[in-house]
């Protein structure tokens, strides 16, 4: 007789219960407590990369490149400061803490951006002498923890940046774990070595944008109206936080995506709270518009800003800088592969690894562990950051020349069409090959 | 004494002034008159001057305060010596919210009451205040004192850390890690010292201590129901 065998299905994973899904399952059940990490969101969401630029056609002509000009300066602040901020590069460096990373790796932060042309910022712990002395232009956070905050620091700035939220977290706080607290960060934030610091979700002095205008005044006569002072939101409600901050007299408002990085929190936080960058623009500037105030108060947009072309699109949907934090660290060494054994030891791989906050990074960067951190050169950080800002910005001139501007500011939704449904209704530019996009005034959608 | 017309001069005017005096000033009486609940009055001071201020005061007067004595000769409004570095201040009445918010240094007294978040992230700060204080005073306060001849309101010390709490009457709860602390001979001794400095009559020995027991200090899942 012949045996039948019954024929079996292949192996299927569930969509549902994915293999990462089942290791946060397992992660959760062995240790009772959420999962914490670095960055910002991982999951794909609508991007830049689903924008694309027309170029020139018969009705636009295009700019010669390397022989006619395309300015990319910048002047931030000039709406109430004495001193604006000049900009050769519409680039910055956002703010990350002394304490998240090392002192060489904040030094090298601002060698790099200070050798661009551009400014760099401190971050939940206050101004340390390097940063200030290897920054050109340096601006100062003003957080809710208020670590490190004294008015001798704060008269050094060249810029305020009163932080009410952060792309990676709207709504959150943050935590250095005892791990990364060393002598000097505990001495700057005024506590115990080793214990876990918190950093509080909002500001202990003010709640809400009647208050926020008499903490700008209060700022404004301490630092003699001098520097701007700017005002840092997720992309939580960019139109409200955007009219709220002007209205409040902000001279410039950061608006930070979700793909925007974090030193800390929970990766929950990180992946299921706040808006894509790309859906953040385009209220922000309306905005701005409703008000009379596009190009007086500047807006600077972060999260997940990779490459010229990024900085372009972001430009040409009515931003006046962008921000980038999680793509400087990578041009200074963050994961990079030549640590990738060390990387495997402890669990991870190159360009995966985010548990910056057991301050283990094998790149000396996410430390304050010395001999970690002597791994870092900070002078060949520094060139290597302002290579990278300065290709990001040869890039996006490219593209402006290439759709005959001759500033990048000149650059307009016009210019873009989009890949997908979501990335046009998100941009308000058409899809592509149609003239449409979901949400176009007088089309019934 | 030099007067500083505020209605007639304005705020601008009168922090430049305050700001501009030195170490060596020997203009060191300030009067300010026409305060009328004004904001961020003598703001951002470094200099050892002496301000009263006539009258009530709005939001964060004495800001970042250095070296100073203001005196407000009424009450003042929120977030009044919030991040003060050194230096004095003395409310004649009663102080809004978040009174010495985030304060490093100096000494902050208060005649009348204090209300919430009194103290809140305080740095360094020493908080007299004569009457009662509001609830979630001393929010995360990291350092620093506050003595309370009154009684304190509900969630005293919240999140503290290293701040202490001295209360001389009720306390209406407690915030989530902080205790009742045993009082030792330092502390009588150091209440002597800072009710003398405050100008406050009371008996140190009637005082109880407060502070962080110490266990949210690193987080622990057994203690997530605390958060």
């Amino acid at each position: 007789m012949t045996e039948h065998k019954i024929p079996h299905t292949t192996p299927r994973q569930s969509a549902t219960f994915t293999q990462d899904v089942n290791s946060d399952i397992r992660r959760a059940a062995a240790t009772g407590i959420y999962d914490i990490r670095g960055g910002g969101a991982k999951r794909r969401v609508p991007n830049f990369d689903d924008l694309l630029f027309l170029g020139a056609s018969i009705s636009r002509y295009p700019l010669e490149g390397y022989r006619e000009k395309c300015e990319t300066s910048v002047t931030i602040g000039g709406l109430h400061a004495e001193n604006p901020i000049e900009l050769d590069i519409p680039i910055t460096i956002a703010g990350m803490s002394f304490g998240a990373l090392s002192g060489p790796a904040k030094e090298a932060l601002g060698r790099g951006a200070s050798a661009a042309g551009t400014s760099t910022t401190t971050g939940d712990g206050g101004m340390t002498p390097e940063e200030r002395g290897h920054s050109t232009k340096l601006v100062y956070q003003y957080l809710p923890s208020r670590y490190g905050m004294n008015p001798d620091d704060l008269r050094k700035a060249d810029a305020i940046e009163i932080v009410v939220g952060q792309g990676a977290k709207p709504g959150g706080g943050g935590m250095l774990l005892g791990q990364k607290i060393s002598d000097r960060v505990a001495e700057m934030r005024n506590l115990p070595k080793g214990i876990d610091q918190r950093s509080a979700c909002r500001h202990p002095d003010w709640t809400g944008p009647d208050d926020l205008e008499i903490k700008i005044l209060e700022l404004r006569e301490i630092t003699g109206w001098k520097v701007p002072i700017y005002v840092k939101v997720a992309g939580a409600r960019p139109y409200y936080d955007t009219t709220l901050a002007i209205k409040a007299g902000a001279d410039a408002v950061v608006l930070d995506g979700m793909q925007g990085g974090t030193a800390a929190t929970q990766d929950v936080f990180i992946e299921h709270v706040g808006q894509p960058t790309l859906a953040i623009i385009r209220p922000a500037v309306q905005a701005l518009q409703d008000l009379g105030m596009h190009r007086k108060v500047q807006l600077i947009l972060s999260g997940g800003i990779r490459s010229g072309a990024d900085v372009a699109k972001a430009m040409a949907l009515g931003a006046d800088a962008v921000s980038i934090g999680t793509a400087a660290m990578i041009a200074i060494g963050d994961n990079d592969p030549k640590w990738e054994a060390e990387y495997q030891k402890l669990g991870t791989t190159a360009g995966a690894y985010d548990d910056w906050h057991e301050g283990l990074d094998p790149a000396g960067i996410t430390t304050q562990d010395p001999e970690l951190a002597a791994r870092f050169d900070p002078v060949e950080g520094g060139r290597r950051l302002r290579n990278y800002l300065k290709v990001m910005t040869l890039e996006a001139q490219t593209i402006a020349r290439a759709c005959g501007k001759n500033h990048l500011h000149n650059l307009e939704p016009e210019d873009l069409v989009a890949l997908t449904m979501e990335a046009a209704a998100m941009a308000q530019v058409p899809l592509s090959g149609t003239d449409w996009w979901p949400g176009k005034p007088g089309t019934g959608f | 004494m030099q007067t500083f017309d505020l209605a007639e001069q304005g705020l601008r005017a009168l922090n430049e002034t305050l700001q501009g005096q030195t170490q060596n000033t020997n203009e060191t009486a300030w009067e300010v008159v026409n305060a009328k609940g004004s904001h961020a009055i003598a703001v951002g001071l470094d200099a050892p001057i002496e301000v009263t201020v006539r009258g009530s005061t709005g939001y964060y007067c004495g800001g970042m305060n250095k070296q100073a004595t203001i005196t407000v000769d009424g009450s003042a409004g929120p977030g009044t010596g919030e991040n003060m570095m050194s230096g004095k201040i003395v409310i004649e009445g009663d102080a809004s919210q978040y009174l010495g918010a985030t304060a490093h240094g100096g000494l902050i007294v208060v005649r009348g009451n204090a209300a919430s978040r009194c103290g809140i992230s305080m740095k360094g700060v020493d908080i007299v205040v004569e009457g009662n204080i509001g609830h979630m005073s001393g929010f995360m306060a990291q350092s620093g004192n506050v003595v309370v001849c009154g009684d304190a309101g509900d969630a005293l010390g919240d999140s503290c850390y290293e701040a202490r709490f001295f209360v001389r009457g009720s306390v209406k709860s407690l915030g989530a890690d902080c205790e009742k602390k045993e009082m030792r001979p330092e502390h009588i001794e150091f209440l002597k010292e800072i009710l003398t400095e405050a100008g406050v009559d009371a008996k140190p020995e009637e005082f109880t201590r407060y502070g962080s027991a110490r266990n949210l200090y690193n987080f622990d899942v057994d203690n997530a129901g605390d958060y």
